[in-house]
């Protein structure tokens, strides 16, 4: 087994990259995703990863020569964020449209304007219905963990679908953490070589991304969905294969001391551990309150979370994106309509946190689900809430 | 193509919707697109081919007496062909006429 080694968690995850043997990479810097691919290209210069590594002029160009390489059949990896996935957002869904098992990190951050290179989630919220597999993570072990699986579970012959691992913008990207590695015989067990099913060979040549008409439009969109949906069932398994060798067990779905809670907090990413604090404090004083976490974005985990919430009277859904004019921010309106068919069904209440890099304390969890608890008692005044806004 | 893709499930669709017959686009004819098409006045022409080189589908066929005329499956009534001929010699009509 692997050593365990402190370390800035984008440098893991380059070394994660590494393990994973990609044969191919193109990027373009972006803050604050930029270290991890600095890293790769290094180790590339150095022979230390035998990669093709292509420098672009800008992330639409990463993401079309990842699907150019991808399609010759080689691993394929990119990292980006914020305006940079905004760059890349026409290209994104052709790479799942076409199958192509494409993993990229991206280091979350606020879109402009303004201007704000900090943390939250409007990037990928923006992206939610690319069509790719994403996956939220919430310390440096799980960003260095999940992007090995990743490539694991896009490259499944039953799969073949390109994986997002996003990880929260600096406060996971820049901080240095200890990770428990992994040593390349366990790698090379764990992820073999990626066998395409069909690529760009002049020998058998295929057509790749040509129009479709209406007659045929609707019939391949089904075929994506339901792909993406089945795709649940091997990203658990390749979860439970690697927790079976390594100890590291993950949960589309992950629950912290929820026995018992009629009210519980909904994250997804790094402020889940600083949620956990809240609880801990809350529950040392008697409040029968927990935590569940969204691991997995998509395939949505329906079921999962069905199950998880089932015993809540109260559930605080914290997003950290807006959508400016709807009917709730993105998680909150993707749970309300997940139970809206229920005969039994918490109440949800959304809070909006973190926004372009706000700070979120454990004391304002506690504070969050206090007015939550409030709100809910005498009916909420407001569909959900921008937590913290001055005035 | 397996069959015709109005009568394609989803389940049949190839892996990333690739085509593994090449010139698949044959198939399907833009030719009823088409709103006006190129009328050739043979007596003015001079056969020098500025139409069949400008045709962007290509859909001008040349005749054995070496005349044009349009490939009635693919063309599109884009009037390139008539706003290019040296001589003038085609005209667009409507196709209701």
């Amino acid at each position: 087994m692997g050593h365990r080694e402190g370390m800035e968690v984008s440098i893991a995850v380059s070394h994660a990259v590494q393990l994973a043997r990609a044969e191919a990479i193109a990027a373009y810097p972006i803050t604050p995703q930029t270290h991890i691919v600095e890293h790769l290209s290094g180790m590339v210069a150095n022979g230390d990863l035998e990669a093709e590594f292509i420098n672009v002029e800008s992330e639409h160009s990463a993401m079309s020569a990842c699907i150019g390489m991808s399609a010759t059949g080689a691993r394929t990896y990119t990292a980006t964020s914020s305006q940079g996935l905004a760059l890349m957002h026409e290209i994104l869904f052709i790479a799942s449209a076409l199958r192509l098992p494409i993993v990229m990190t991206v280091a979350n951050r606020a879109l402009s304007g303004p201007l704000s290179i900090w943390n939250d989630h409007s990037d990928i919220m923006a992206a939610k219905d690319i069509g790719w597999i994403q996956i939220f993570v919430e310390n440096g072990q799980e960003a260095f963990d999940h992007t090995i699986m990743a490539f694991k579970i896009a490259e499944n012959s039953n799969v073949l679908i390109p994986t997002i691992i996003n990880m929260d913008g600096f406060i996971l990207t820049h901080v240095v953490e200890a990770h428990n590695f992994v040593d390349q015989d366990m790698v090379d067990a764990f992820l073999p070589g990626y066998h395409p099913r069909h690529t760009l060979d002049p020998k058998y040549p295929v057509t790749m991304g040509a129009f479709a008409m209406p007659e045929i439009y609707t019939e391949v969109k089904m075929k994506h969905q339901v792909t993406l949906m089945n795709s649940y069932e091997h990203i658990v398994k390749v979860w439970q294969e690697w927790g079976d060798r390594t100890g590291r067990r993950y949960q589309p779905v992950e629950r912290y001391k929820t026995e018992g809670a009629k009210t519980l907090l909904l994250t997804m990413g790094c402020l889940g551990e600083v949620a956990e604090i809240a609880v801990d404090e809350l529950r040392a004083a008697g409040e029968a309150v927990g935590l569940v976490k969204l691991r997995l974005w998509r395939p949505f985990p329906f079921a999962d979370l069905r199950q998880a919430l089932a015993g809540a009277d109260l559930v605080i859904v914290c997003d950290r994106a807006l959508s400016p004019g709807g009917a709730a921010p993105p998680v909150l309106a993707e749970l309300r309509s997940a139970f809206y068919p229920l005969s039994s069904r918490p109440q949800m209440l959304g809070f909006i946190i973190g926004l372009g890099g706000r700070d979120v304390s454990p004391d304002n969890f506690k504070d969050i689900l206090k007015r939550a608890q409030e709100e809910s008692s005498h009916g909420p005044t407001q569909e959900f809430y921008l937590y913290g806004v001055r005035g | 193509m397996s069959k015709p893709l109005d009568q394609m499930t989803w389940q049949e669709i190839e892996l990333g919707a690739i085509l593994r017959t090449p010139g698949s686009a044959r198939e399907y004819r833009t030719g009823d697109w088409r709103s006006q098409h190129p009328v050739w006045t043979k007596s003015r022409c001079i056969r020098c081919g500025v139409c069949w080189t400008v045709c962007p589908e290509p859909a001008i066929i040349q005749e054995p007496g070496g005349y044009f005329d349009m490939d009635p499956d693919y063309c599109k009534g884009c009037g390139i062909c008539a706003r290019e001929c040296v001589t003038g010699c085609i005209a667009m009509v409507p196709e209701e006429e």
